[in-house]
């Protein structure tokens, strides 16, 4: 697969849709098939959670392994095919100007603070939490069974050829974006993460845009 | 405890064929040994807490707290609760798979041809996604709680630049993997063959299963001590059964 860096030809004043998601914060959104969705990471190496869910059957949903599997390879990047629960194509990556991103290193949760970090990082905000409360405002009777592997645009999470697998500092930068075009129509249920324990991140969440277009 | 346990604490054995489903409930306390009979097997299973079945078995977080892409002795599978819902305390295999994820029934037919119930009686072909799927269903869950699945006895290496390689003949006659449950769960698998199995033949292997009374993890057990984030999943589940 490619690794080159593919930029976009869409034009930002063109967009139909565009929203600032501050760090710590969720968003939702319907994508139909066949708009290109762009998160543009404004400020540098922050992370992206991302789950997706076809709109009309959320219990078919974005599957990391078979995304992985199908393209025999563990990093996403410019030409991905990102694949349903079900084995059929949700999205495609179209353009991607940080060369990979990833879907092994989940979402950050109160509970797996406790265990990476110390007992009373408890009480830190998360991801999981951003998904679950915005799942609840979300009219879809989803939760928790709902939270599936995820997508971390941005972050860098090698696994090495003896099975070493760790948060590597972000080979991300300011005005680095990815672009994903809709193959069917899409729920986008994103957080944009709060991990203030991680050096991934230079310990300092930062605010995305997220971008629409039509077909 | 690489021994065969003391007669006494044996409860039950039996044999899962290729290609077969199971599910069971596996109490606190017990340890579940799968043995790979011929060589060559994939147990692709997901594990719930029983008393809250929305807690279940997080690849991510197993892999992160631990710093690893695969599971062997020492290693411990953390629920999406900071908890451990069990331990490996023995392992013989070396390298347990937890990325590959699940055959499905379009791949089975692409790769083994069609093989129905009608023609081929109980030998017919079946995949991971769906016999998971079915399985689940005997508890009231389903389709939305598929989540990424260990491959047991299955080895999938990463190079650097992140193609996946399937590592054949891996597993052999007689290879074991204990499981020690530190919480009351629910187990389910599938014996179907790995997805990237490269093998041309349709043919799933049988395991067996054995299970025994176990011994609480003690201050000095293994998997406990494996790493620090392994400390704080054990006082987080302890403190979910404080009566013991």
């Amino acid at each position: 697969m490619s690794t080159a860096l593919v930029e976009s030809p869409l034009d930002a004043s063109q967009a139909v849709m565009r929203q600032v998601v501050p760090a710590g914060e969720p968003f939702t959104g319907v994508l139909r098939k066949g708009q290109t969705l762009r998160i543009l990471d404004l400020e540098g190496n922050q992370a992206v959670d991302t789950l997706f869910y076809n709109a009309h059957d959320p219990e078919e949903r974005y599957s990391a392994n078979d995304t992985i599997r199908a393209q025999g390879n563990i990093y996403l990047t410019t030409g991905t095919q990102l694949l349903s629960s079900e084995g059929r194509v949700m999205l495609t990556i179209t353009a991607d100007t940080c060369g990979r991103h990833d879907t092994l290193g989940g979402a950050c949760s109160a509970e797996s603070n406790t265990v990476r970090y110390a007992l009373d990082k408890r009480h830190m905000h998360s991801c999981r939490d951003s998904f679950l409360l915005a799942l609840a405002e979300h009219d879809h009777g989803m939760g928790k069974r709902d939270l599936s592997s995820n997508i971390n645009f941005f972050m860098n999470v090698p696994v090495t050829p003896d099975g070493e697998l760790c948060f590597a500092d972000g080979i991300s930068a300011p005005g680095r974006y990815v672009e994903l075009r809709a193959e069917m129509d899409v729920l986008v249920l994103i957080s944009n993460c709060p991990q203030l324990n991680n050096p991934c991140n230079a310990y300092n969440p930062t605010p995305v845009e997220v971008l629409v277009w039509d077909a | 405890m690489s021994q065969l346990p003391d007669a006494s604490r044996r409860l039950w054995e039996e044999r899962v064929p290729g290609g077969a489903h199971w599910s069971w409930v596996l109490r606190r306390g017990t340890t579940l040994r799968l043995t790979d009979v011929e060589g060559g097997a994939n147990v692709a299973m997901l594990l719930y807490s029983r008393e809250d079945t929305t807690e279940r078995y997080n690849m991510a977080d197993t892999l992160k707290g631990q710093h690893t892409a695969f599971l062997t002795r020492g290693n411990v599978c953390y629920s999406d609760m900071g908890r451990a819902l069990c331990s490996v305390t023995e392992d013989t295999c070396g390298w347990h798979d937890t990325i590959g994820g699940l055959s499905n029934a379009a791949l089975v037919k692409q790769k083994y041809g069609e093989a129905r119930y009608q023609e081929h009686r109980n030998a017919y072909h079946r995949n991971g996604y769906d016999s998971l799927v079915n399985e689940l269903g005997k508890y009231g869950l389903g389709r939305r709680d598929v989540v990424a699945n260990l491959n047991l006895f299955s080895k999938v290496t990463v190079n650097d630049d992140g193609t996946m390689v399937f590592q054949p003949d891996h597993s052999k006659p007689g290879a074991f993997i204990d499981l020690r449950f530190e919480m009351d769960s629910l187990v389910v698998l599938s014996t179907c063959q790995h997805p990237l199995d490269p093998a041309p033949a349709y043919a799933p292997r049988p395991v067996d299963l054995m299970v025994w009374r176990s011994d609480p993890p003690g201050p000095d057990d293994p998997c406990r001590n494996h790493c620090e984030q392994n400390r704080r999943a054990f006082i987080n589940t302890e403190r979910l059964y404080p009566l013991g």
